[in-house]
């Protein structure tokens, strides 16, 4: 006879998955910081109509090329100092922001777009479709963005919206590859034969497995196509055929700085710096949520 | 017949986030020159992990301790890593479970095994290759001096675990440590290669470490049995003296669970023990296999059992007395 | 092997004809190339006689056609700029951007692969911690902006270097830093995640069971496996690079392809901007297909069949 067994040996209690992923979310250093840096500059960039201290436009020629509050001669009216044409910096920073992530979101949506249609159906109906698309994905792939862009803007003539549509039509491709891969997974992932087989109806799967699996790797690379499309406008900025003046754009200000540079060199290190941040700090969310959301990647 | 290693009070630790995972409590047993000595058990009750103690290849992590872990008179708990790598390849030899992973992709065979010799031994080249043919003929390929210049990709896995098993004595080392060496061979091939490893054992005059959780596999080629269980043995025999009359629940319940020729009869049920390993976690104390036991008593819970020599060579831990365990055999299990 | 190699081929084959074709027609459709030819105070008869001259009034295909034939038997057309053939001076300045990019990639592999390698040793540790937050620093900073930094730093502040020009080895230091630094992120990440992968793989403790030294385990064994994607990379990176000296050759006035392509653009020189975006595209067509095979060739389970 099998008498009841007496002393229990302790079961482990694992937490739940609401509660793991919060604590991992909290406790990953590089989502968090990048999540404050992020918040406090689209803070600024939001909140610019109202606290900026001057307006972006104002030319004061009388005050060109005050230094930044950190000299000697440096004053609190204009704490990060004035451009050759007597502009606010601080000012034209706060402002620099909007167009930065205007640019890198929209930019984003519209490679968003494409890449996602393009990167389904070819893995969604694969054959003929999929050699098509994976040939545009190798073409496009082969083509250098930087020079391209430049010439297609020089030739159309630079503007806000100039960017955002040469941009989006331009960075598509690891959307449509990772959509591609992931849409391929998902015909035949084990779980989704598995809850087939335990009879789930096919749109109780794709809702309850599909698509939460999609969502993870696209909102990672749509983080990381908005950083990628600022330093694309950066750089075309810089070299004068992106956002025109007087738009506040960092990349711009970079530009026109560089002719002061080796005298006032905070003139191009200001908008460089932060420039920087806001790339950084998007980098480490979007490589934060890829760690939170599959840590099992990670190595 | 000389002791070849002895292993008392073995003791591996993995720090986990949920505490500390005890994996191996308290493990010895020792082995002779010429005997194969085998471990059995379930997944996940140690065995691997106490034959990666003796070599030293634990995970990171791992913390070992124990009392007393000697090599032909040699200290191996305080032997450094750079004297064990002298030690590993050439004086005890590992055999993994995974043949079709267990060689680098990216080098011939002939070079793998002749880096094996090359390493512990002054010889050429060429006397390295010669002895790799010589050992390749020995564990059954033909036509070596061509399979030498293969990529592994280009065998089979029961090739693949033959060329293992001849990488493995290219020293001629005393010791070899086989860790479930026929588990992920189809069963056609099993019986050759481990017919290969005792036909192989005798002639070199080898002892042998056989770790693996099939029992008819202890029958055939074991000499000594170590049954674990959650990380401790709880029984230790002579093959002969652990399948007429098993005192331990468990090693009672592992007999049950197999068919007998000649003694199971058709449509007779096959036993089975209830319930699951649990997951030696924290303190423990009292008998780790005891809600899976068909004997419990309260004091299972209380006292800490250990590990009993009743004659020489012949323990087992339970707190019941051999007679006792005698009597609980159900019949048709002695062989 | 040899089927794979010739697939692959004609693909790239194909692969560039498109990109030089959907150039093409970007190039003409997004504005009046006769109008930016014939330069912006021209009267519209004067834009005509451009048009004329150039072939510009005929249909959009008949044109790319005539360009292909031509661009086959390797005449580009005439640069209006420079007025002489577009392949003669871009052939004059190739060799100086091929050794900007390899200076640049060798200094990517000598920081990103010890790097990667070191930080797989001892992963989670100071080390580790330290690779990846260079690597992390090093995606965020725009390339341009670095290579201000770098005249800021190391041209005017200690003056130990030149920052202009391309006339010594010298003038190669800084750019070659500005241009290669990008590429290290990728590369470190590929070779710690890829040493990681392999260290803790089968026939990795086979070797230490069969007592090999350390270094031959990490050398031999571990990191002939896992150089195998970083080599593929490395050569998609080289092309990266041709594409991306642009801005630093122009930053640091290296007379380079780059440097001709930017000022082209700016100058509205349509034969030479093709040209040099049709070389680029074939660069990268070619490395690809040629990383592919490095991939082939360095596993021999897909070389020895």
């Amino acid at each position: 006879m099998v008498e009841q067994a007496i002393g229990e040996i302790k079961e482990i209690e694992f937490p739940s998955p609401g509660q793991i992923l919060r604590q991992r979310t909290l406790s990953h250093k590089g989502f968090m910081i990048g999540a404050i840096v992020l918040i406090l500059i689209l803070a600024l960039a939001l909140l610019a109509p109202v606290i900026s201290p001057h307006d972006p436009y104002h030319q004061e020629l009388s005050k060109r090329m005050i230094n930044p509050i950190w000299h000697s001669d440096g004053t609190w009216e204009h704490p990060l100092g004035t451009d050759n044409l007597g502009r606010d910096y601080l000012s034209r920073l706060m402002y620099g922001a909007r167009i930065s992530l205007l640019i890198g979101v929209s930019a984003m949506v519209i490679s968003g777009i494409i890449g996602i249609f393009l990167g389904v159906i070819a893995g969604y109906f694969g054959g003929r479709v999929d050699m098509f698309v994976s040939f545009l994905i190798t073409t496009r792939l082969s083509m250098p963005v930087v020079l391209v862009a430049l010439a297609v803007v020089a030739l159309i003539g630079g503007s806000l919206n100039v960017i955002i549509w040469v941009l989006g039509l331009l960075i598509w491709d690891r959307f449509a590859v990772v959509m591609r891969s992931s849409t391929q997974q998902l015909r035949s992932i084990d779980y989704v034969n598995a809850a087939k087989a335990i009879g789930c109806s096919t749109t109780r799967i794709l809702i309850t497995e599909v698509i939460p699996n999609i969502l993870n790797s696209l909102i990672v690379i749509a983080t990381l196509e908005i950083a990628h499309a600022i330093l694309l406008e950066a750089a075309l900025s810089f070299l004068g055929m992106g956002v025109q003046p007087p738009l506040p754009s960092w990349g711009l200000m970079i530009c026109e700085g560089k002719e002061f540079m080796l005298f006032s060199p905070w003139i191009i290190t200001i908008p460089g710096v932060v420039l920087s941040l806001l790339i950084l700090s998007i980098n480490l969310m979007g490589d934060g949520i890829r760690d939170i959301t599959a840590p099992e990647g990670r190595s | 017949m000389s002791t070849l290693l002895e292993i008392q009070g073995l003791h591996v630790e993995i720090p986990l986030s949920a505490g500390i995972l005890k994996a191996v409590r308290n493990v010895s047993f020792s082995v002779v020159r010429g005997k194969t000595h085998a471990l059995v058990g379930e997944s996940g009750c140690g065995k691997s992990l106490t034959a990666l103690a003796v070599m030293n290849l634990l995970p990171q992590s791992a913390i070992r301790c124990c009392e007393r872990l000697s090599f032909d008179g040699q200290d191996l708990a305080s032997t450094n890593e750079r004297h064990m790598a002298d030690i590993r390849g050439n004086k005890i030899a590992m055999i993994f479970q995974e043949p079709m992973t267990s060689l680098n992709p990216c080098y011939t065979i002939g070079n793998q095994m002749q880096e094996a010799l090359l390493r512990h031994r002054r010889v050429t080249r060429k006397e390295a290759l010669d002895r790799a043919v010589f050992l390749l003929e020995k564990v059954g390929i033909t036509a070596a001096g061509s399979r030498l210049k293969q990529y592994p990709h280009q065998l089979s896995g029961g090739l693949r675990q033959r060329v293992m098993i001849a990488m493995g004595l290219m020293c001629g080392p005393p010791l070899i440590i086989a860790d479930e060496p026929t588990t992920a061979l189809d069963v056609t091939i099993q019986a050759q290669i481990l017919s290969l490893l005792k036909g192989l054992q005798q002639e070199f005059d080898m002892g042998m470490i056989l770790i693996t959780h099939d029992l008819g596999i202890v029958a055939r080629v074991a000499d000594r049995v170590s049954v674990m269980y959650c990380g401790q043995v709880v029984e230790t025999g002579d093959v002969t003296q652990i399948f007429e009359n098993p005192l331990h629940p468990y090693t009672q319940g592992l007999m049950d669970c197999i068919p007998i020729p000649g003694k199971t009869q058709r449509g007779e049920h096959l036993g089975s023990i209830p319930g699951i390993v649990p997951t030696p976690i924290g303190d423990m104390t009292g008998c780790t296999f005891r809600n899976r036991c068909p004997f419990v008593s309260k004091a299972c819970a209380e006292s800490n059992v250990t590990l009993q020599e009743i004659s020489a060579g012949r323990a087992y831990q339970c707190l019941l007395s051999p007679e006792v365990c005698a009597q609980n055999l159900r019949g048709g299990v002695a062989v | 092997m040899f089927y794979y190699t010739l697939k692959r081929l004609s693909l790239a084959i194909v692969v560039a004809i498109t990109v030089s074709f959907v150039t093409f027609m970007l190039l003409r459709l997004s504005g009046d190339p006769a109008m930016a030819l014939a330069g912006e105070n021209a009267t519209p008869e004067e834009i005509e006689v451009v048009r004329h001259q150039y072939g510009l009034n005929r249909p959009i295909i008949i044109q790319y056609v005539n360009w292909a034939r031509r661009a086959l038997g390797g005449d580009f057309g005439v640069s209006p700029y420079f007025n002489q053939p577009v392949e003669k001076i871009i052939g004059g300045r190739l060799g100086i951007t091929m050794t900007l990019g390899g200076c640049a990639l060798a200094f990517a592999i000598c920081l990103a692969v010890p790097m990667g390698v070191l930080a797989a040793i001892r992963p989670n540790t100071w080390i580790d911690r330290v690779a990846l937050t260079i690597s992390v620093l090093g995606q965020a900073m725009p390339s341009f902006f670095f290579g201000l930094i770098l005249i800021i730093i190391f041209g005017v502040m200690l003056r130990w270097l030149p920052i202009s020009g391309s006339s010594t080895w010298r003038h190669f230091i800084l750019p070659a830093i500005a241009l290669g630094y990008y590429a290290t992120p990728a590369i470190m990440r590929l070779t710690r995640s890829g040493m990681l992968e392999v260290l803790a793989s089968d026939y990795i403790r086979t070797a230490r069971a069969k007592g090999l030294k350390a270094g031959v385990i990490l050398f031999k064994h571990a990191l002939r496996n896992a150089i195998i994607p970083v080599v593929s990379l490395l050569a998609v990176q080289f092309g990266f690079m041709l594409g991306g000296s642009l801005v630093i050759e122009t930053i640091f006035a290296i007379n380079g392809v780059g440097f001709l392509g930017y000022e082209s653009i700016s100058r509205n020189d349509l034969p030479m901007v093709q040209a040099i975006v049709l070389l680029v595209s074939m660069f990268y067509v070619t490395l690809t297909f040629f990383s592919d095979l490095l991939n082939a060739f360095l596993d021999p389970r897909i070389r020895v069949t």
